[in-house]
């Protein structure tokens, strides 16, 4: 236990002083919501429509992009072979980079979304499931993005190839987060959406991580 | 690589890989470390196979590759708390791994502003302030002045009197006692006439 929060600690504290990486993603995250006024026109009734599929669309991105910082640095500097060589399980490993990464990423994109709801003229019931489905979901996006990083790590053009990997598996959780925030302005129960994205997410615990685990050790041979 | 290679690492013992560029010294220290795993044969630790339990294997050794493996933005301490966490070994280590290598005056700068000899001797008080029994090191002395050196040797000296064992990949020659050379080039695969 000792170990699986060192690393957690060690990661956030990595994420911190290199600020700008976290900050970048944020930035991309807001400056890309705020183009879709700009482009489709201002009119409220249109952007309310798309309010939540643009921040859930954006947020996707947002995450995709911040991947390749879970185990990139650490396997070109050497820093990976040193963590997978201590006793920790390199399952242990991968869930505490995955949790680091959410807490930089995933947690911060959750905080900004209703700020940008507000912007996109969302209407006001789906707000809560809207945070609700995005909490339940950006674990997810960290979870299934390890699996793609661990696997792209050491190809070239890593990026494109990445996001090759992760977008088909990213589609379950933008439609049920979707969904969740539509169904509630259009008065439909959201209970089985949410439960959705609660058992994406439980499954995704145990198996992303031993995905990405068996992904890693060719890499590091 | 190589085949038909078969040694053994006593208690206390050391063991010098030698051998030009590309004979295997360090696919041979990657195998010790189980990072990869071997085409034929097998890498037993008191005649257990280290494949039945990589975790106890991991436990026991401590690699130091070529990379240092330093992050720029952390401190020297906080470079060897993470290394001392992360094997939970004792805290009180780090105070004696940073004077055996001499950093203590560098203990809170970023690890960015350290010069390569430095960096290299933060990788090497990784191997003291976790309690490895088996110490694998890929060209340790890589950067190193001859201060640094005798350092070393001093720090694999009195981890052989604790009964540690240490395997070096190099083309120096290390004053090291009592130690087993082995020469990788002579056990190069014979190619088959074509």
């Amino acid at each position: 236990m000792t170990a699986f929060l060192a690393l957690v600690s060690r990661d956030l504290r990595l994420a911190l002083r290199q600020g700008s990486d976290a900050a970048l993603v944020m930035a991309f995250f807001v400056l890309a919501v705020v183009l879709f006024p700009l482009g489709v026109g201002p009119e409220p009734q249109l952007l309310a429509r798309i309010a939540a599929g643009v921040i859930w669309v954006t947020a996707l991105l947002a995450a995709l992009l911040s991947l390749d910082r879970l185990f990139q640095q650490d396997y070109e500097d050497g820093s990976l072979e040193v963590i997978a060589l201590a006793p920790l399980p390199l399952e242990a490993t991968v869930l505490a980079k995955c949790l680091a990464h959410w807490l930089t990423t995933g947690l911060p994109l959750v905080v900004v979304a209703p700020a940008l709801a507000a912007l996109l003229q969302l209407e006001t019931p789906g707000y809560v499931p809207l945070i609700v489905a995005m909490a339940l979901g950006t674990p997810s996006l960290s979870l299934v993005g390890a699996v793609g990083a661990a696997l792209s790590l050491g190809a070239r053009r890593a990026g494109v190839l990445l996001s090759l990997l992760v977008l088909p598996l990213y589609i379950p959780v933008l439609i049920f987060g979707v969904a969740a925030a539509e169904q509630d302005i259009a008065g439909f129960a959201i209970r089985p959406h949410l439960l959705i994205l609660t058992a994406f997410l439980a499954a995704a615990l145990p198996l992303a991580p031993w995905a990405a685990a068996a992904a890693l050790r060719p890499a590091l041979e | 690589m190589f085949e038909s290679l078969d040694f053994a690492l006593a208690p206390g013992g050391a063991l010098l890989l030698t051998g030009p560029n590309g004979s295997g010294k360090s696919s041979l220290l990657r195998l010790m470390a189980g990072l990869t795993p071997p085409l034929a044969g097998a890498l037993t630790w008191d005649s257990v196979a280290v494949t039945e339990d990589p975790a106890s294997h991991r436990a026991r050794l401590h690699f130091i590759a070529h990379q240092d493996a330093l992050k720029p933005v952390l401190t020297v301490t906080e470079t060897l708390a993470f290394c001392a966490a992360l094997r939970e070994a004792r805290e009180d280590r780090l105070m004696t791994a940073l004077e055996r290598f001499h950093l203590a005056e560098l203990a809170d700068l970023p690890c960015r502003v350290l010069s390569a000899g430095q960096r290299r001797r933060l990788a090497l008080a990784r191997l003291l302030a976790s309690s490895a029994a088996l110490w694998l090191l890929d060209e340790p002395t890589t950067g190193l002045d001859d201060a640094s050196i005798s350092d070393l040797l001093a720090a694999i000296s009195e981890h052989r009197a604790d009964g540690g064992r240490v395997a070096i990949a190099t083309h120096l020659p290390l004053p090291l006692a009592a130690v087993r050379s082995l020469s990788l080039e002579r056990f190069a695969p014979r190619r088959s006439a074509a």
